[in-house]
């Protein structure tokens, strides 16, 4: 039967990224089998640790929130055609911010103190992230690096203020900041363990996927991100819109940071880096860059992510083993992309069209960077 | 000790530190040189250093020959960087999208291979020591130089030769300047950039032997801090010159060698902060050096990082 090209495409973009993810479960599998451990067992508790129970649920949506606000951070740019993946630099500065406040001034402990200490937070990611996206318009370089390059140093910093000026005397073995005041902090969502950081990945997600497809200047944004030229030559203030793209996903994972120092940690620490950033760049990619498709993406990964210690715990592996199912999965989502549009043999009747010659490469490299 | 005794000191650590801590930078940086000229950016350089850190520290480990090791973790950085250059070569994929997902994957894969390596002893790469004129004990262990390195600055000078002068040099940069050309002169343009990755990976591997065999010498999942990413500025500000890489990668190696040098002479305040002098150093030269309006000098053509 032959399928109308928009269906075709409708079905691939669904089919790619399962086929993709069912290969990365497959290859953790033959490397796990590699290495003497049964894979069936691997892939069932995986399961288990993800989705088994109430009690992995709850573990697997606490991890997905600042999931979602990470990869945002790397969806919302991209759409503006920026390759950004400091997200960690934005999260850990988001999270500094967040405890810093209360060193500055004594912000009323209740909910209106939490969003000051979250608009904070949001501020720093906004402007960490912007930083970058100016150095590319203005000054040309190379936003990726440039982005991660401030992740090292955001990363630098937290480091240097959590463990020297704003110190917590108390905290010995492990350095923080003074926690935040019982009010400050975020609670469980409907008498749960998840918080209500959940609430702001979904809201975020909802929220900039109307933005970006049914409102004028999201389809500004991606005007600018699909042909930079094309936004040019119709007079669209590409500057200004890129800033933009990259303070709003900076914004997300400066607030992913602040949630997880005022829900899970209460102060800001060590633990607060742990790639969460990272993590968010594999969610948007697999997503396709897409803030809806983002929310169940990141539960799964949330999800592999909570199954991590269960793997550890019951099959005796290091628990990089997630890493290496995210690595595989992260390949191979990119390789199947050189699928799309082949997948389908019986096409559409078309018009004869000539041979396409074939494209050169440079227009793929520099079309997408 | 007086002032100018303390400033002597930390000049000779930081000198001598600039050699310890820029031969992976030499090294990682001439591994991107060469895939760079061929065209294409491996930003998964980063992956292949940890991952061949750890190869290599696992090798020496368990053969109990260092050199056994070095092979091993330029092998192991080469069947990595022969994955980034076949996944790039499919059609529609974005090499740094790719590069990115080698970082994750290769360090995924040496997390996991690595874990019952982080305790054990290695053999050593044998330093060659320079300094034994010298009465001072700095001094000594300042001149203490990796056997490696010298590999780097022939590697870097060989390279420079071979770009202009010989036959691969010239297809390879033809690859990287338009690849038209050397479509149109029968060469399978993938196939270059394949083997230009593949090679910069084993060199690359080098460097991360560096890391775990010689300074800091032993494997922990923190060894590497970004140098691979480093690397990337780094050819942009060597403007795609080995030699000047060689400079590039002391002066980074001298930033890098700041903080441990302060400490050492008793200055702990900051250390953080003089850990990020690598990376913003390397942002202010990309600040430095790139420009909106016109694409690098010296850049190859088809090169995305420099637009």
């Amino acid at each position: 039967m032959a399928l109308s090209d928009r269906s075709r495409e409708a079905i691939e973009s669904v089919a790619l990224p399962v086929l993709a993810m069912a290969g990365a479960l497959l290859l953790f599998g033959v490397f796990i089998a590699a290495f003497g451990k049964n894979p069936v067992d691997a892939w069932l508790l995986l399961f288990k640790g993800a989705f088994g129970d109430w009690f992995s649920w709850q573990n697997t949506l606490q991890r997905a929130a600042p999931l979602m606000l990470t990869a945002l951070c790397v969806a919302i740019p991209s759409r503006a055609g920026l390759t950004i993946i400091g997200g960690e630099g934005a999260l850990v500065l988001g999270g500094l911010a967040c405890a810093s406040v209360p060193y500055l001034f004594t912000p009323p402990a209740n909910g209106f103190g939490t969003a000051i200490l979250l608009a904070a937070s949001m501020l720093a990611g906004a402007l960490w992230i912007a930083l970058a996206g100016a150095l590319r318009q203005y000054r040309g370089v190379n936003e990726t690096i440039s982005s991660l390059l401030l992740a090292y140093t955001a990363i630098a910093l937290f480091k240097h203020f959590v463990e020297g000026p704003m110190r917590d005397p108390a905290s010995l073995n492990k350095p923080s900041t003074r926690p935040l005041d019982e009010g400050l902090r975020i609670g469980g969502l409907f008498a749960t363990d998840i918080h209500w950081g959940l609430m702001f990945g979904i809201v975020a997600c909802v929220v900039l996927g109307l933005w970006l497809f049914f409102t004028t200047s999201g389809f500004a944004t991606r005007v600018v991100g699909g042909n930079a030229r094309a936004a040019r030559l119709v007079g669209l203030p590409s500057a200004r819109i890129i800033l933009i793209a990259c303070a709003i996903g900076g914004a997300c994972a400066g607030l992913a940071g602040g949630i997880e120092v005022a829900a899970v940690h209460t102060s800001a620490n060590a633990s607060l880096i742990a790639g969460l950033g990272y993590a968010g760049i594999l969610v948007a990619f697999v997503a396709r860059q897409n803030p809806w498709v983002i929310m169940p993406v990141a539960v799964l990964f949330g999800g592999f992510g909570s199954a991590g210690s269960l793997l550890q715990r019951r099959l005796d592996v290091p628990d990089a083993a997630v890493l290496v199912l995210q690595g595989f999965a992260f390949m191979l989502i990119l390789a199947s992309e050189s699928l799309r549009g082949r997948m389908f043999l019986p096409r559409a009747p078309k018009l004869p069209v000539p041979a396409p010659a074939p494209a050169p490469l440079p227009t793929v490299i520099k079309s997408n960077v | 000790m007086d002032n100018s005794a303390l400033f002597m000191n930390l000049l000779v650590a930081v000198l001598g530190g600039a050699v310890r801590v820029g031969t992976p930078f030499l090294m990682v940086s001439l591994a991107e040189c060469i895939t760079e000229k061929s065209g294409r950016i491996n930003l998964g350089l980063e992956g292949v250093l940890v991952f061949s850190a750890m190869a290599g520290f696992g090798g020496a480990y368990l053969t109990g020959n260092v050199w056994l090791g070095v092979l091993a973790a330029g092998c192991s950085g080469a069947l990595l960087a022969l994955l980034h250059g076949l996944v790039c070569s499919l059609p529609r994929v974005n090499d740094i999208a790719a590069g990115i997902a080698l970082m994750l994957l290769g360090s995924g894969l040496a997390f996991y291979l690595g874990k019952p390596l982080i305790q054990p002893q290695a053999p050593q790469i044998p330093a060659i020591a320079l300094g034994e004129w010298s009465s001072s004990a700095q001094v000594r262990a300042a001149l203490q130089i990796n056997l490696l390195f010298p590999l780097g600055v022939v590697l870097a000078a060989v390279l420079s030769w071979g770009f202009k002068s010989t036959r691969w040099g010239l297809i390879l940069r033809m690859a990287g300047d338009s690849s038209d050309a050397a479509r149109a002169l029968g060469y399978s343009v993938n196939g270059i950039r394949i083997a230009a990755t593949t090679l910069g990976g084993f060199i690359a591997g080098l460097g991360g032997a560096s890391l775990s065999l010689y300074y800091p010498g032993s494997w922990n999942e923190g060894l590497s801090s970004g140098q691979g990413l480093i690397a990337v500025a780094l050819v942009i500000f060597a403007r795609w010159s080995p030699l000047r890489c060689l400079w590039a990668a002391l002066l980074f190696g001298g930033a890098g060698a700041l903080g441990p040098a302060l400490q050492s002479v008793g200055i702990s305040e900051g250390y953080y902060l003089f850990a990020a002098v690598p990376y913003v150093l390397t942002l202010a030269i990309l600040i430095w050096t790139c420009s909106p309006s016109r694409s690098l000098q010296g850049a190859p053509v088809e090169l995305g990082v420099s637009k």
